[in-house]
């Protein structure tokens, strides 16, 4: 273990939540049509914390649905055993809606390119926008987020923890300096830890 | 040449022998056993052979070997089955009637007998069909068949399924004094059978070959025997009732004799494990109770005599689905390492026992030479070194063949010089 | 332990977790199979040979749909047991189906243990269709996968499995996945049907079938072949419907929510009337939905590690 840094706590977190919710629903000047869908494992409390939190601003429960981009990350050839696969549960139908994807870590771009994928095999929806809690950069494919929680400066050979009250017992974001660096990002960095640590 | 085996440690039950002794070998023959031979054998010019850090055995007798010549030669031939028989110390083959065409006539038994003396290793001594071309329909010319060398008659790898026929052959062979070398199978019963019928199969799937299916076969060949008073012997065990059937009729006074294998006093079903096709034999492997009772009837002696059932196939016919792959194993190379391991250093066996159960007792039954170091017999003997550790290796088998599940074995007990006829046809001292 | 192997050739070797891991794995699959657009990038530039010594449709037909499902490409190769019996040498075949690219080979024999034969001949990944009368280990793992689907744990049902134990490889590889999954089985059928020592394996034998189904949670019917009775194995499909048929009266016998299964195909009015195989106890149509299931977790999950399976341990 190397040295940790502190992104954000818990009150950082609610707080970067908070405007984010707000971001969203202004600019989509409401939610008529809104999706929220989260990424597994981390999108996905994230995703049901700004629907709660847009149900406060807007008195409408917004669908969430959950995404499980495993059968299109693009990685699988290189890693054994394979990554647990889960559902993915999206409640009604995906077609002629606004979805805004949500996940944890911004980093290479894989994970949105795979969850992009998944969501247009389920149908054909009116837009696709994307939430993050942290931008970290280093992205390998031609992906931004439209509305970010915070974006940070790291190396590579760092990784960003986010822990979750709901995965992880606490709300805390920090980046760890790996033991041994790799000089490139993995394409997946969190391949196989996916139920332990968050990242992307 | 002439020799002198100095020294070495002479089992010979016949002569009720166990010592330290000099053998003269003079013209292919034992011309003399005794102490101090050395000095004056040097002096005639022999030469002689140190044999004081081995065992000096009367030559081996496999009573059951499949040569597969004529007519499957890319399995074995005469020239490679001696040569695999004097590495592994047999002195003398007996060659089943099951070759293509089957020696159920005269010209076949010369050819086998002319190709063995061609090859110059092994004695091989033929055996002639029961039926003819062993397909158990009509009995085979057998008055021709002994003319022309057969020791014993056989329809080896099948039954004769008709009793009647089976009862009108031994009646007819009184003629000859041969004995009736009998595969006991009931194929009704061992149909479409692919190994011993039992919870292994039920485990691996594979069709079943029940015990009882030897067993009524031999129950019936015993009666048969017992009715015609022919002299019958019983090959391959592999049941624990059939080895009771023979104790019972021996007690009677049944004309019976038995054999069994190194493999089926060694194996059982479950090393048949994942489908290893060198395993797939017939009478197939049975069960661990099987087993202890084939080891306590060789050892009060239900059982007469070891015989190795050599039944050598290529890689390819064995390299096939279980289903499709054929019965058998090769024997002649690792016999002796198998009972000297198994048996001889656990101390089941006595030294003269082993002798008899692979050289006395086969010689006996067919009333051929061998068996013994006695003065005037042929000199087929073999030196043993009982301690020699070694390892089954593939590519060290004088066999065409290296269908035998026992390759990576390590074994302790090895003949090193095999002698036929005062002749030595392997040396690795 | 996680599932990283290159062969399934049968249940009996896999542990109760790798069998948990398939079986959940198969519930996301399942997921996108009742999807309207039923394709995934998984699999793509693999493929899958199905190689089948023996009739089977349904099988073959379910292995392919979910390897295609899955992005793979399929090639079907069907060989007639005639051109067998005429020599046509089936390590030939396998080497020439490896030479061809294919990355799985899923094998239907009708020899036991021919899969381990491959196994041991090609580097392909292995998926043992069904060998003989030895394992079917797909048609198993569907099987639970249909169980947990409706009892959502194993743990203390009580599952009859009724028919020819001895030519099964259903109710073998049945066996094997219920008992580690902590099931108690029961087969019935004719005495001659049933296996040596089949106790062993740790199931209990009846042969009345009455007396068997009474409280059962779960009947697992097979299918009974004429080539039996032939052999003298049982007189007659009469006499067996009527010692083993699965009917209304054995319906009645049988506790309410008796699960009803069978591997397909049926032979209606034989080993099981239509009556019964429509009760809506009867989960028959649902095991072949699940079959496309669990194949491709299977696929899935035997696909790690990089084609040539560099990355395995």
């Amino acid at each position: 273990m190397g040295t940790k840094r502190l992104v954000m706590d818990e009150d950082a977190i609610r707080r970067v939540l908070y405007r984010l919710s707000h971001e969203i629903t202004e600019e989509n000047k409401g939610v008529d049509g809104l999706m929220l869908v989260g990424i597994r494992t981390r999108g996905v409390p994230l995703a049901k914390r700004l629907a709660a939190m847009i149900k406060e601003q807007e008195k409408v429960e917004l669908p969430v649905g959950i995404l499980d981009i495993t059968f299109y990350r693009d990685d699988l050839t290189l890693i054994s055993p394979q990554p647990v696969v889960r559902s993915t549960e999206i409640p009604g139908r995906v077609t002629d809606r606004k979805i805004v994807l949500v996940d944890d870590v911004l980093y290479t771009g894989r994970t949105i390119r795979a969850a992009l994928d998944a969501l247009m095999d389920l149908g054909r929806p009116r837009a696709i926008k994307l939430a993050v809690l942290i931008d970290r950069g280093h992205r390998q494919l031609p992906i931004r987020a439209d509305y970010v929680g915070k974006t940070i400066t790291t190396s590579a050979g760092e990784t960003v923890q986010v822990l979750l009250k709901e995965t992880d017992g606490e709300d805390l974001i920090y980046i760890e300096e790996m033991s041994s660096p790799k000089m490139d990002p993995p394409p997946f960095p969190c391949a196989g830890e996916a139920e332990e640590r968050g990242e992307e | 040449m002439n020799y002198c085996l100095k020294n070495g440690r002479l089992i010979d039950p016949a002569a009720g022998r166990d010592r330290s002794l000099d053998i003269l070998v003079i013209d292919g023959k034992i011309s003399r056993v005794g102490p101090a031979l050395a000095e004056s054998a040097a002096a005639a010019g022999y030469e002689i052979i140190d044999a004081s850090p081995y065992l000096v055995l009367p030559g081996l007798i496999d009573l059951h070997v499949h040569l597969r010549e004529p007519g499957e030669e890319e399995k074995e031939t005469i020239a490679s089955g001696t040569r695999a028989a004097v590495k592994g110390g047999f002195t003398s083959v007996v060659a089943m009637p099951n070759t293509k065409p089957p020696a159920d006539n005269g010209s076949v038994l010369t050819y086998i007998r002319a190709k063995a003396a061609e090859a110059k290793a092994a004695r091989v001594y033929p055996v002639g069909n029961i039926t003819k071309g062993g397909k158990g329909l009509e009995l085979a010319e057998m008055g021709e068949l002994v003319a022309n060398g057969a020791v014993a008659f056989s329809d080896d790898g099948r039954p004769v399924m008709n009793a009647d026929l089976a009862r009108n052959a031994f009646r007819y062979g009184r003629l000859f004094g041969k004995p009736f070398l009998l595969h006991c199978e009931e194929e009704n019963l061992s149909a479409g059978g692919q190994m011993h019928e039992g919870f292994a199969s039920t485990r691996l799937g594979l069709k079943g070959y029940p015990s009882v299916a030897e067993e009524a076969m031999v129950a019936r060949d015993l009666l048969l025997a017992e009715d015609t008073g022919a002299r019958i012997h019983i090959q391959h065990l592999s049941s624990k009732r059939s080895v009771e059937l023979i104790r019972e009729a021996k007690r009677r006074g049944v004309k019976v004799t038995a054999e069994v294998t190194p493999h089926h006093l060694v194996l059982t079903d479950e090393d048949v494990a994942d489908y290893h096709t060198a395993t797939k034999v017939n009478p197939p492997l049975r069960t661990k109770e099987d087993r202890e009772a084939l080891r306590e009837g060789l050892l009060d002696g239900t059982i007469d005599l070891i015989a190795t059932d050599h039944a050598p196939h290529t890689r390819e016919e064995k390299n096939q689905e279980f289903g499709r792959a054929p019965f058998g194993m090769t024997g002649l190379e690792t016999a002796l390492g198998l009972i000297f391991t198994e048996f001889y250093h656990t101390g089941l066996l006595s030294l003269a026992k082993i002798v008899d159960l692979l050289s006395l007792s086969p010689a006996r039954l067919l009333g051929i030479p061998g068996g013994t170091l006695a003065e005037g017999s042929p000199a087929d003997l073999i030196l043993v070194d009982p301690d020699r550790e070694w390892e089954v290796k593939e590519e060290e088998f004088a066999s065409k063949s290296v269908n035998s599940p026992f390759i990576g074995w390590k074994l302790k007990g090895k003949a090193v010089a095999t002698m036929v006829g005062g002749e030595w046809v392997y040396k690795e001292i | 332990m996680r599932f990283s192997r290159r062969c399934l050739l049968g249940l009996e070797d896999l542990t109760a977790e790798e069998i948990e891991e398939i079986l959940e794995t198969a519930v996301p699959c399942k997921e996108i199979i009742q999807r309207e657009v039923k394709k995934l990038p998984t699999l793509r530039g693999w493929t899958v040979a199905t190689l089948f010594y023996e009739p089977s449709t349904r099988t073959r037909n379910s292995f392919e749909l979910a390897a295609k499902w899955l992005g793979a490409d399929t090639v079907n190769v069907t060989i007639a047991t005639s051109s067998v019996q005429k020599g046509e040498n089936f390590i030939d075949t396998a080497k020439t189906i490896q030479a061809l690219g294919a990355d799985f080979i899923v094998l239907r024999h009708s020899m036991a243990g021919a899969p381990w034969l491959l196994a041991r001949t090609v580097d392909c990944r292995v998926i043992n269709a069904g060998d003989g009368a030895h394992e079917h280990p797909t048609q198993a793992l569907l099987d639970l996968f249909t169980l947990k689907e409706r009892f959502s744990s194993l743990a203390g049902l009580k599952v009859v499995i009724v028919g020819d134990i001895m030519h099964s490889r259903v109710a073998k590889s049945n066996i094997y996945g219920l008992l580690k999954l902590g099931a108690t089985v029961r087969v019935t059928g004719p005495p001659s049907l049933i296996p040596p020592g089949i106790e062993r394996l740790g199931v209990q034998v009846v042969n009345d079938l009455r007396e068997a189904v009474q409280d059962a949670d779960v009947i697992n019917v097979l299918r009974i072949q004429l080539e039996r009775q032939e052999k003298g194995l049982f007189p007659s499909l009469r006499e067996y419907a009527r010692l083993y048929g699965i009917n209304r009266e054995v319906l009645r016998i049988a506790p309410r929510d008796l699960v009803i299964m069978h591997p397909g195909p049926t032979n209606l009015g034989v080993e099981i009337t239509e009556e019964a195989a429509s009760d809506p106890r009867s989960v028959i149509t649902t095991q072949v939905t699940n079959g496309v299931a669990v194949r491709m977790a299977l696929l899935y999950l035997m696909s790690g590690g990089g084609k040539s399976g560099e990355l395995l341990s």
